[in-house]
């Protein structure tokens, strides 16, 4: 059996603000190669768990393991297995999208020869050959998203986390994104997605989880759940087993 | 190795971008010390080289007025304008007012008659010490508003007192002349010559003043060996703008957590952006130095001689720039918002510069300043530069002024290092 690509095992978090824990005794498991999605209503703990699984955020009770390494036992060497597209634009925006992708990449681990390669193979994949040498500042929104993807996905990770990677571009960007990120599960690398994009969703993930005040009230195939829950839409299934719409209000 | 080297590249990248921080460091500098350097050449000049335009009032019609308007002028200090002794006083308060002169004196109608009054007693009272016969004495007579001198608000008290001085000296002259001319003429019967006079006033006594410093050398120290070390510490420390802003904005931007997520400790971006900042302050020292060497002789003003011991230089300039880089980097890991940081890190290096003296001299502060200023890093750093710049000094003898300067970035660096594991950014 293939090793998991996340195992989260009886994980207890909260914030210090908070008088009782946000996740007590949680506990999931992502397969390698899987496009999952980890949905939930705001403010439901989705970019927390996101946290925690990268790092961001630091836990005491409980483990969580990235293809089997527990990150409390590792340094940073064990974020070389992964990548993250947060939800802001995370790069120096006053340099280029070259020049953004040699730091990062060494930053990553990467020597230069392998920058400047897959540099190269990532402007052409994702449209961004003309625009390399321009300062990120003057480019578009859609261009921004794409160079937040190329730089995420330099070091060629194992598993990509993504927070809501197409949020605020066109049609044609999302599409493009979508499709790139398709192409890199064929070749086995594991998504961890979130985003309020159902359709989206649906598009890209084949396993789901929905998640509300820090409980899994559903974990499967997206295609089993809804026949089960006989729904058509991820959209109706949400509403069906939280309650909640997106906003988090009650319907 | 590598990581390190894609880091001062980019942070190079970053910092080429940002002009506005290129100004401060390098044009705020080179700005400040041309200016700062021009005033105080002038202040000097003012008083040593150039005459200062006075306008003279001779109300007195005596021989004596006449003697000390030319004990003025042998000063070498003013330039005379003597106008009618019917002018009055408002008439040459409003020419002052019209900043057209910056002063007037007024010689009172009975200056020749009260000082040879004055002189009459004086010899008597000593002829009788001398167990001479002396003439009876007379009534003591004020002294008071013999001359009134009206100045410019705008004049310095430090010039003000050196111009009072000088009229003080040409006022006791004739005071003394008038007393010995009683005094010879009581005990002889007859006047004294001119000659024997000039023999026993004018013994043409000078003051010697020599700089003490470590060469021997009697080089005297002028307005750039004073101003251009001590602004290029100003300088050095004001990257604080740029380094301690750019911590926060990478520490607030989006980038930052991608840094935290990246297989990297986030040590690598600091050592970096000390490394980069150093550079940045030998060039801004190399600029400022050059500027005073090559620029302020072609400008009028004096200049710069460095210092013999290069090497010495060179390694308190980098000594300086490391402390002022881990400054900034400290205000930078503890500051939450780019304001905190521009504006603690701002008014704090001014403060630290007062009291370091690189704005009042430190023998002119009073005892808790002193004690105060051994905490400002620039107070060290201007010690050990002036023991370059003034003293003739060598690398050993400022080493003295080193070690505090090093133990203050030690504890920069480690107060960082608490920092940045508190805030769990390494």
């Amino acid at each position: 059996m293939d090793p998991l690509a996340v195992n989260i095992q009886h994980l207890s978090f909260g914030y210090p603000d908070q008088p009782s824990p946000f996740f007590a005794d949680f506990n999931l498991e992502i397969a390698k190669g899987e496009r999952f999605g980890l949905f939930g209503p705001n403010g439901s703990g989705k970019t927390t768990l996101i946290n925690l699984m990268t790092g961001l955020l630091s836990f005491k009770d409980g483990s969580i393991k990235l293809l089997e390494n527990e990150i409390k036992k590792h340094d940073r060497s064990i974020n070389k297995f992964f990548g993250v597209i947060p939800q802001d634009l995370s790069f120096y925006q006053e340099l280029s999208p070259k020049e953004n992708l040699e730091f990062f990449g060494a930053w990553s681990g990467m020597q230069k020869q392998q920058i400047k390669t897959r540099s190269t193979e990532l402007f052409e994949i994702l449209g961004l050959a003309d625009v390399r040498n321009k300062t990120v500042q003057k480019l578009s929104g859609g261009m921004k998203r794409r160079v937040n993807l190329a730089i995420a996905v330099m070091h060629d990770p194992e598993i990509l986390f993504l927070d809501e990677p197409t949020v605020g571009v066109d049609v044609q960007t999302r599409l493009a994104i979508i499709d790139y990120l398709k192409e890199l599960n064929k070749k086995g690398t594991t998504l961890i997605y979130t985003s309020h994009q159902l359709s989206e969703a649906e598009a890209l993930c084949s396993k789901i989880a929905l998640i509300d005040e820090g409980k899994i009230i559903a974990h499967d195939d997206l295609e089993v759940l809804l026949v089960e829950h006989g729904q058509d839409g991820l959209e109706g299934l949400f509403m069906n087993l939280t309650g909640k719409n997106e906003g988090g209000n009650n319907v | 190795m590598f990581k390190l080297w894609a880091t001062i590249v980019k942070d190079i990248r970053v910092l080429k971008r940002d002009r506005v921080g290129l100004a401060m460091m390098f044009g705020m500098p080179v700005l400040l010390v041309l200016i700062v350097t021009s005033i105080q050449n002038n202040t000097f000049q003012l008083i040593n080289k150039t005459k200062i335009p006075i306008l003279i009032c001779n109300r007195d019609t005596g021989k004596i007025s006449a003697e000390f308007i030319q004990a003025v002028d042998k000063t070498d200090m003013f330039k005379l304008e003597l106008v009618s002794k019917d002018q009055g006083e408002k008439q040459i308060t409003d020419r002052m007012r019209n900043k057209d002169m910056l002063l007037s004196l007024i010689i009172a109608a009975d200056f020749s008659a009260k000082i040879d009054t004055n002189a009459v007693r004086v010899t008597g009272k000593a002829l009788t010490a001398f167990g001479l016969e002396g003439d009876t004495l007379g009534p003591k007579t004020g002294n008071e508003g013999l001359v009134t001198l009206y100045y410019q608000p705008i004049l310095q008290e430090s010039i003000r007192q050196t111009i009072q001085g000088a009229l003080y000296g040409a006022l006791q002259l004739v005071a003394s002349k008038q007393v010995l001319r009683k005094l010879y003429f009581s005990i002889n019967e007859k006047p004294l010559s001119t000659k024997l006079e000039n023999e026993l006033l004018d013994n043409n006594m000078t003051i010697k003043d020599i700089p003490v410093s470590l060469d021997k050398s009697m080089k005297r120290p002028n307005a750039s060996q004073h101003n251009v070390p001590a602004w290029t510490i100003f300088a050095m420390f004001f990257v604080v703008i740029s380094l301690g802003g750019s911590i926060v904005r990478e520490k607030l931007s989006g980038s930052f957590i991608r840094l935290k997520t990246l297989p990297t400790n986030y040590f690598i971006s600091l050592l970096s952006k000390q490394l980069t900042y150093l550079l940045v302050t030998m060039l801004q020292a190399a600029l400022i130095f050059a500027i005073g060497v090559w620029v302020f002789p072609s400008i009028g003003l004096p200049p710069l001689n460095l210092p013999a011991d290069m090497l010495g230089l060179v390694f308190v300039t980098l000594i300086c720039g490391w402390c002022a880089v881990s400054y900034a980097i400290c205000i930078g890991v503890f500051a939450r918002t780019q304001e905190q940081a521009n504006g603690f890190g701002a008014v704090s290096i001014v403060i630290l510069a007062a009291i370091g003296g690189l704005m009042v001299p430190s023998f002119a502060m009073p005892d808790t300043f002193r004690t105060a200023m051994k905490f400002s890093p620039l107070h060290w750093c201007l010690e050990a530069y002036y023991g370059l710049f003034l003293d003739g000094g060598k690398m050993k003898d400022v080493l003295v002024n080193v070690i505090p300067l090093f133990a203050i970035t030690l504890f920069l660096q480690g107060l960082t290092f608490l920092g940045l594991k508190t805030k769990k950014l390494i």
